[in-house]
């Protein structure tokens, strides 16, 4: 695959087609978990519910897991991923304390600071000093 | 003749929408993103309204991954609040102006819009949060104030529609309003925004130097707001702040010399920076 121009921004996917295509059978099952109905069957009996989406092994196991980077390094999106994780009982301000690796008070703190700063946070190569 | 008297710029953070939902607006963390917008709930009850046209995104709910248009307009008689996964909003059901719909389906086809027609569809926080912070407190068995035209937007696969392309929507949108015989008042929504990361570990980005540059181009330099590149947005605003594209399509619908009346912006809400702007069109 060519190089991408936002390919150099860091901690960052960009859901493109090539994301979306690779993805595609995760999300499905991921916003699946919307309705009431699905999350009982899949509450109920996990790996019978995951076999109906013809998912890779990794990205499988990525869920099951509830391995939640992994599953964005796959393919997944995170307003997919969001509908999963809130079935698990995590919402997005706690979803993303898991994600960055901060934990949940020390992201929400952030927050209440005024977020995440934007100088030293634009390309990749400002992340490797770190 | 219809005649789009405003346009309003405005977030559609999820956890407002719960915040209004679950009555916790006065706790310290809400109290001050929801005093600044006092002043716009006291302008909408003076404007009154009688159709909004409503840009927003849907956020996987209508749409899933296994069908992703463009621009989809809601030409369906109501729409009724989806559930998202927690059971659907206490809000009232929201009714079109469905003749408006279709004239303005038939208008922007034909002025080379190529749009996708929906004649059902479930509404999300993504249209109905904006309607919450601007209405207030509206309960599910009481009505909205304003007939509601929704307008969908892909933001989430990329690539969202150009800055330029939602500007020029924007123009189009308003000549079908203006060639629209029934005389109403109809205002105009561009929501989502401003900068915002949700996923992976550059998470909780915030540009706020940015943003209020965004907004200053709203009121003074719509054209030069309508070409700022995807990468731009990508990377000073985060991987979700891209959909600050869908306020190009309000500021197209309004005259390029406008009066802002009001903003507001306050950090944070979730993982967002909220954003608002009231402008008003001075013909």
């Amino acid at each position: 695959m060519a190089d991408k121009e936002y390919d150099d921004i860091p901690g960052t996917f960009v859901f493109d087609a090539d994301r979306s295509r690779e993805g595609y059978h995760l999300n499905q099952f991921c916003i699946s978990l919307r309705l009431q109905v699905n999350r009982d069957a899949f509450n109920a009996n996990e790996n019978t519910y995951l076999d109906k989406y013809p998912m890779t092994k990794e990205q499988r196991d990525a869920v099951v897991n509830r391995d939640w980077n992994l599953m964005l390094e796959l393919g997944g999106n995170i307003y997919y991923t969001a509908k999963f994780a809130a079935n698990e009982g995590i919402n997005f301000q706690n979803l993303a304390g898991k994600m960055t690796g901060m934990g949940v008070e020390a992201y929400r703190d952030m927050m209440l600071g005024g977020g995440r700063p934007i100088d030293g946070n634009r390309t990749k190569s400002e992340w490797k000093d770190n | 003749m219809a005649r789009v008297t405003a346009g309003v710029g405005c977030s559609h953070v999820p956890a407002i929408g719960a915040a209004m939902d679950t009555g916790i607006t006065h706790e310290p963390y809400w109290k001050p993103l929801f005093e600044g917008f006092k002043k716009s709930r006291e302008w909408m009850k003076e404007q009154k309204p009688d159709v909004i046209f409503l840009v927003y995104n849907d956020h996987c709910t209508a749409f899933d991954a296994s069908c992703i248009p463009t621009f989809a307009l809601g030409c369906a008689a109501e729409f009724k609040p989806a559930d998202e996964g927690w059971g659907p909003r206490p809000v009232p059901v929201v009714k079109n102006h469905q003749k408006l719909a279709s004239h303005i389906a038939q208008s922007l086809i034909l002025d080379e819009f190529d749009l996708t027609i929906m004649n059902e569809m479930e509404v999300d926080h993504g249209l109905t949060v904006p309607l919450s912070v601007m209405y207030g407190d509206v309960g599910p068995d009481e009505d909205w104030p304003a007939l509601v035209i929704p307008l969908c937007v892909n933001v989430v696969q990329y690539p969202p529609p150009t800055g330029n392309r939602c500007y020029n929507l924007g123009k189009a949108v308003r000549r079908a309003i203006n060639s629209f015989e029934e005389d109403l008042n109809v205002m105009i929504f561009g929501t989502g925004g401003m900068s915002h990361q949700l996923q992976y570990k550059r998470a909780g980005l915030i540009n706020k130097e940015w943003d209020t540059k965004f907004l200053d181009l709203m009121t003074e330099d719509p054209v030069g707001a309508s070409q700022i590149s995807h990468l731009e947005y990508l990377r000073e605003t985060g991987s979700e702040g891209i959909e600050m594209v869908m306020w190009l399509i309000m500021r197209g619908a309004l005259d390029e010399d406008v009066t802002e009346v009001y903003r507001h912006y306050h950090v944070p809400a979730s993982n967002t920076a909220v954003g608002h702007i009231i402008l008003e069109n001075k013909t």
